[in-house]
């Protein structure tokens, strides 16, 4: 501004507005000055420390930044976390590729452990048909009871999750008579609610039913002395369990006009489950783990 | 310019000319407060005795351990006979209710007590100066040797001052770290290089803090950092009793005339003698009236009855009062005012929380959880099946052989709990039950069902505890 400063000797920065409002040179306290810079101290060598500079020249695409020095970055600790981590589940790991499902099982800790552990590999491959709990999805099993097609001990589920399953029933809308299959479903609601006649029963064995779905209807062909089932995954017909949504008369009427997985039949029941291990997608202890948590949800045998 | 303008430039330069005489303590200077002895230094010096148990306390033994012991790593915290894990910090609210609502009442009743008499700032940089009197002197020597070039004697005294600072602060950090893990262990381990790295980075880090805040912060701790100075203007109220200067005895304030006699004086009882300023650890003049400089450490009623007695006036011309005192307005009955009242009722609402909970930890925790996905499983014999999820935390200093049973719906059976569950000591451990109900038993959709956990201690005495879940199943049929 021109002219002498109108109020001299006060420390001000020659800086007026409005003939008296001007600006004072007042300093920060010096300890927040210190801060201050010290913090600046720090960025440059944070900035020097760690790698995060881009840089044009690229030696390998997305290779163009700084490296820092130290070699301290996050990915790095990540890495060493995740290491540690490993470190620490690595005894557990090691017993459980060692054990048998039925050893994991007599070992609380254990199968503490491998309940933990298939919990993510049961939320990665099964729950999307299965459900987050095993509570099934209409046309997928239900996992938590203890109604099973193929058997629920150990050994049938590690087969059921290493080779996969795929069900099949011959479509009977060119085989039976419409009074039949009508007689037929009814059979199999009254059969589930206990009360089946002979004239069913009759019907259920004439029309060769019984190969599959097993002399008594509960989907079991025979009985080994070890309590192993043998089974071609027909469905338990006695009890109250319906393989195919919604269940009753009319959904019975339906799967066995069109049957199940019947190539060029449309409206056939699809029943298909991919196998594991083959495909990739697991390694036997994984299956081993899945085979546990399973088997721990309610109805394992 | 016409006059009306001219008028408010004249009222604004007075304005800016009253501002300049403000003084804004930044920390340009550093503050040599004077000592004197009396009776509010002696309760000060009292009070701050209380500190030692900060130093001392984590040597205190119970039960073969350390009697208070905040113990992070295994999520344990003991206070004596009492454990309290994570899952009883509800009380640590109550607690923190507690104590900030009792900062609240003795503001509002006496001003900052707490600033002024226990506060760490103010205790540590008091024993801060006090070395520094010790080593340098009074206060005009330490400005006059804080003026002085450096030289071979000044060097010394400052080096053994920055020393024996850096060493409380050190001791400090040592105290703090004392009270999160075994003391007699840490010595061993902290000289040997075998404490953990938040150990040293904790003791470095109070080192540094006290250092710097009670060597050199001191009172702008106070001014600038503290939030609690800065609240203190809406805590206190009229009725607030604070070390208050009494201007209508005082003013106008008058040098004493050497010859005059008491009677012929004109003058108020203030002499002027800058007593109370000097002897201010913020560098305050208490006779500006209330302000948020005053740490209210009374140690200016000390200075100012001193001179009084000496000049044959009567004392408590700085004293603690309150403004509607000072005023002559009459004084309410401490117990007539209703927020004594709220404060007070706040105040036990909160500490017989606590005292219920320390009073009712249980021994052992159970939590249930119920399963959602599935709410509930069909079986193939037509009965429901629940899972549940049963959280056992054992609060013993033992581990537990925890039996589960199960009490609801008609013929339910209880699968999974045949046996007993190991149940370590300050851990949860989770147990995975079914319950099966024939669906003929089911009433309603929803139903109680009341688990119990109990369990043997060494001494052979049954501790239980209950916790009541549901059991879902479909709609009944109609």
């Amino acid at each position: 501004m021109a002219g002498p400063n109108p109020f001299p000797g006060e420390n001000n920065t020659g800086h007026f507005w409005d003939d008296n409002l001007r600006e004072l040179n007042n300093p920060p306290p010096s300890w927040w000055m210190i801060g201050f810079w010290a913090s600046i101290a720090f960025v440059i060598g944070y900035l020097i420390l760690y790698p995060m500079w881009p840089m044009p020249y690229q030696p390998v695409e997305g290779d163009g930044f700084t490296k820092g020095v130290m070699g301290w970055t996050q990915i790095k600790e990540y890495q060493e976390g995740l290491q540690d981590l490993q470190e620490m589940r690595a005894q557990y790991e090691s017993q459980v590729a060692e054990k048998t499902a039925e050893q994991i099982l007599a070992d609380p800790a254990l199968t503490q452990y491998t309940l933990a552990s298939a919990k993510v590999l049961f939320g990665d491959y099964c729950a999307a048909c299965h459900g987050s709990g095993g509570q099934g999805n209409p046309g997928y099993p239900v996992l938590a009871d203890d109604d099973w097609l193929y058997g629920g001990s150990l050994a049938k589920l590690d087969e059921t999750i290493t080779y996969g399953r795929k069900g099949a029933m011959t479509a009977h809308k060119d085989i039976l008579s419409a009074a039949e299959v009508d007689a037929l479903a009814q059979f199999v609601v009254n059969l589930s609610q206990g009360n089946a006649t002979d004239e069913g029963w009759a019907l259920y064995n004439a029309k060769g039913c019984n190969a599959c779905h097993g002399p008594t209807a509960n989907g079991v062909l025979a009985e080994l002395p070890g309590g192993e089932i043998v089974s071609v995954g027909a469905a338990n017909l006695t009890d109250a369990i319906w393989r195919f949504e919604p269940g009753g008369l009319e959904s019975a009427k339906h799967t066995i006009l069109y049957g199940v997985n019947q190539a060029g039949v449309e409206g056939t029941r699809d029943a298909v489950m991919p196998g594991f291990v083959e495909t990739g997608k697991l390694d036997p202890v994984e299956v081993k783990k899945l085979v546990v948590y399973v088997h721990e949800l309610g109805g394992g045998k | 310019m016409s006059n009306e303008q001219i008028d408010k430039s004249t009222a604004a330069e007075e304005l800016y000319a009253e501002a300049a005489q403000w003084h804004v303590n930044t920390g340009g200077e550093t503050i040599h407060a004077k000592r004197m002895p009396g009776k509010w230094r002696t309760i000060k010096w009292v009070s701050a005795a209380l500190w030692i148990l900060f130093f001392i306390g984590p040597y205190v033994r119970w039960d073969g351990r350390q009697a208070i012991l905040w113990d992070i790593p295994a999520r344990q915290y003991h206070i004596f006979g009492a454990t309290i894990l994570p899952q009883d910090f509800w009380m640590l609210s109550l607690l923190l209710l507690f104590f900030a609502i009792l900062l609240a009442v003795v503001t509002a009743l006496a001003g900052r007590v707490w600033c002024g008499y226990f506060c760490f700032q103010t205790v540590w940089t008091d024993v801060f100066t006090w070395i520094e009197e010790k080593l340098e002197g009074q206060p005009a020597a330490r400005r006059k040797l804080d003026k002085a070039p450096m030289d071979f004697s000044k060097f010394r005294i400052k080096v053994v001052k920055h020393l024996v600072w850096a060493l409380i602060g050190f001791a400090t950090g040592f105290a703090f770290v004392s009270w999160f893990v075994d003391a007699p262990t840490l010595w061993v381990e902290f000289f040997t290089g075998q404490s953990g790295i938040a150990a040293y980075a904790t003791v470095a880090l109070f080192t540094v803090g006290t250092y710097v805040l009670a060597g050199w912060l001191r009172e702008q701790a106070c001014f600038w950092l503290c939030p609690y100075a800065r609240i203190q203007g809406v805590m206190i109220d009229r009725t607030t009793v604070l070390p208050t200067y009494d201007f209508h005895r005082g003013e106008p304030r008058g040098r004493v005339k050497k010859g005059q006699k008491e009677s012929e004086r004109s003058t108020g009882d203030c002499v002027d003698c800058n007593q109370c300023v000097a002897v201010c650890p913020t560098g305050i003049d208490i006779r500006q009236g209330q302000q948020e400089g005053c740490i209210t450490c009374a140690l200016c009623l000390d200075a100012c009855d001193s001179v009084m007695e000496k000049l044959g006036r009567p004392v408590g011309l700085i004293r603690y009062a309150s403004l509607d005192e000072l005023e002559g307005k009459p004084v309410k009955p401490l117990l007539t005012r209703p927020r004594v009242w709220i404060y007070t009722a706040i105040l036990l609402a909160a500490i017989s929380g606590i005292l219920y909970g320390l009073t009712a930890l249980d021994p052992i925790e159970l939590k249930v959880l119920h399963e959602r996905a599935p709410l509930f499983a069909t079986l193939s014999d037509g009965s429901i099946q629940n899972k549940y999820t049963l959280k056992i935390l054992n609060k013993q200093n033992d581990d537990l052989e925890v039996r589960i049973s199960a009490f609801g719906p008609e013929g339910m059976q209880l699968m999974g709990a045949d046996e007993p569950v190991k149940a370590r000591n300050g851990f949860v451990s989770p147990a995975i039950v079914f319950v099966k109900v024939p669906r003929k038993h089911m009433k309603a959709e929803r139903e109680d069902i009341v688990f119990r956990i109990e369990a043997t201690r060494p001494d052979g005495q049954v501790i239980a505890t209950e916790r009541t879940s549901i059991f879902i199943g479909p709609k009944p049929r109609p």
